[in-house]
């Protein structure tokens, strides 16, 4: 009776350890789509459900479903919001050269400004600025940390 | 933040032309040469006149530490213990008892000594072949006393020419960046030194981020990358006045500067509405010229010695590769063909070999090829490490290397590294705070 009840014990704790790493390991990997990162952790608000940033694949400056669905909300903010002005941040991961990762994050702080502009954001309203690899928000060297790195943040400039 | 150049050096005897002991630089340190390094001598006078003027017991045992441990480094002499040592320094600089100095097994033989007159150090010295019994060289140099460490250096830079055939690399700085603070804001300040890591001066509070530092050809100045006003932009800084200025008058971020081999010009990258190019200004008329124009990425930009090229890192390819092309932008040819991206392409001092950072399957190599892109060697492995540098003689690379952080992401650290050009003798190169972007300067006299 008495060991019965012990192995039932074990049985759930053991059980319990399983759900929990199988949990872990969904977080892990709902977090990222390809290596793009799609979670919430770092994503801070200019208003309410407008994201201030989207997020990249290595090495590329293409905007992905989401992050178009991001810019437009951020677009539609701004059209509402005609007298304030955005800088946007462009950001690399810490793998790759210093000065490649500067025309990086070059690149795709304009992508951002570009799809902006198509939305009817002027070109006067938004200035960009390249960080390159500089300024991570995630100080982990494992593909998550670098996948949360990778991206464009549109800051309020005024 | 001012510091001159005061040198004056006198020869006293010519320098004997045939070689007796040699070193070949090309085989690697497998066995480096014994040699004795006899603290240069001086007498209690001179002691005693020499402190008023420099916080040193006796610096003629400084001077040929600073000797020793610069012989040590280059990973092709091993300076022999001390306590070994059977004669005396002022006596053996007079006339050495080759047979004690043979019986620790040393090949060669450094003496010398220091006097101190009119405020002036002067010190000579004089390498031996212990073997042939012979003089090889002998110098001396006038100097204010706190040049001693100068001293130390030119000597190694004397002794290395004799003894290899090949200009030193030891009277020379480097210029970096130091870093401080977590990984996510780190403050960074451009920063100089002794190429051993002593004198280290900061040439900016850290307000602002910069990076990229490079010294002109009279290591003078020194152009870079900074945050200014939010502003990242090219500046030339004047190390003597502190005088910065930013470079061009761009609508947008310029970065990855140098100079071009004759000093009149910086080359660097443009970057605007998401493209990036490579242009130089002019110091002197301030033209701006553009060099290349193409939609890709183009940048890190490094001039052939003879001024005549440019090696450049583009991803027109659809990923970094290395480029060459002619000075005026034509001819533009893709060099690198091997797995993996390559970037940061710097042209040697010599002018036949590129050394460039590469990344393959997650890990980070420098390596070298020549300027055609054949005969690729990969000189050293990291988890990060990028941005190499040629020593003046284009025999030792110098580059930073990162840590991987932790599962809290902590434990980040970077440093700079130096490795030889056959890929023996990689070194940790000491500085007082973390470092990156090192870049070295030519020799400082000779």
């Amino acid at each position: 009776m008495n060991l019965n009840k012990i192995f039932k014990n074990a049985l759930l704790v053991a059980l319990a350890c399983l759900a929990l790493s199988a949990c872990a390991k969904k977080v892990g990997t709902g977090q990222m789509q390809g290596d793009v990162y799609t979670g919430t952790d770092t994503v801070e608000y200019l208003a309410s459900g407008v994201p201030d940033r989207v997020f990249f694949a290595t090495n590329e400056s293409v905007l992905t479903t989401k992050s178009r669905e991001t810019l437009r909300k951020q677009a539609a903010w701004l059209r509402k919001n005609s007298k304030i002005n955005v800088v946007i941040e462009g950001h690399a991961d810490e793998r790759g050269t210093r000065e490649y990762n500067l025309a990086l994050g070059e690149r795709r702080a304009n992508a951002a400004k570009d799809y902006l502009m198509t939305y009817g954001i002027s070109a006067d309203r938004i200035s960009v600025i390249s960080y390159g690899k500089e300024r991570p928000v995630d100080s982990g060297s494992n593909p998550l940390s670098w996948s949360k790195n990778r991206r464009s943040v549109t800051v309020k400039a005024n | 933040m001012l510091f001159r150049y005061l040198f004056i050096f006198f020869l006293i005897i010519p320098i004997k032309s045939f070689a007796l002991i040699e070193v070949d630089i090309n085989r690697g340190n497998l066995s480096p040469l014994p040699i004795a390094v006899s603290p240069l001598s001086l007498d209690k006078e001179t002691k005693n006149n020499l402190k008023k003027f420099l916080e040193k017991e006796d610096v003629g045992a400084e001077i040929s530490s600073v000797v020793e441990n610069n012989l040590k480094k280059s990973g092709l002499f091993n300076p022999l213990s001390k306590d070994s040592f059977l004669q005396k320094p002022d006596i053996a600089h007079l006339k050495p008892r080759f047979e004690d100095w043979a019986l620790i097994k040393a090949q060669a033989l450094i003496t010398g000594k220091v006097t101190f007159s009119d405020e002036k150090l002067r010190v000579e010295f004089r390498l031996w072949d212990v073997l042939a019994a012979k003089e090889m060289m002998a110098l001396a140099f006038t100097t204010v006393p706190n040049n001693w460490r100068r001293v130390g250096h030119i000597i190694t830079d004397k002794i290395y020419e004799r003894l290899t055939g090949e200009k030193g690399y030891f009277d020379t700085r480097i210029i970096y960046v130091s870093e401080e603070g977590p990984k996510t804001k780190r403050i960074k300040k451009l920063a100089i030194m002794d190429q051993d890591g002593f004198n280290t001066k900061y040439l900016t509070l850290g307000n602002e981020l910069v990076l990229t530092p490079r010294f002109n050809p009279t290591n003078q100045m020194v152009t870079y990358l900074s945050y200014f006003r939010n502003l990242p932009r090219v500046y030339l800084l004047d190390i003597e006045t502190g005088i910065q200025e930013v470079v061009g008058d761009f609508p947008g971020m310029t970065f990855a500067p140098r100079f071009s081999p004759d000093g009149k010009k910086i080359i660097m990258s443009f970057a605007k509405d998401g493209n990036s190019d490579i242009y130089t200004m002019d110091l002197e008329n301030r033209i701006v010229e553009r060099i290349t124009n193409h939609p890709s990425i183009d940048t890190s930009p490094s001039y052939s010695p003879d001024g005549k090229y440019i090696c450049f890192n583009s991803d027109r390819s659809g990923y970094q590769q290395i480029y060459i092309m002619k000075s005026d932008g034509s001819n533009v040819k893709r060099i690198s063909f091997g797995k993996g991206l390559y970037g940061t392409p710097v042209w040697s001092p010599r002018g036949d070999l590129i050394a460039f950072t590469k990344l393959h399957k997650g890990k980070f190599y420098i390596g070298v090829m020549r300027t055609n892109g054949k005969g690729e060697r990969l000189l050293t492995e990291n988890f990060y490490q990028e941005a190499p540098s040629w020593s003046p003689n284009g025999r030792v690379l110098i580059f930073y290397r990162e840590t991987k952080t932790d599962d809290k992401g902590e434990g980040f650290s970077a440093k700079l590294w130096s490795i030889d050009l056959t890929g023996y003798n990689e070194r940790l190169v000491s500085t007082e705070t973390d470092a990156s972007d090192p870049s070295w300067s030519s020799l400082l006299s000779n």
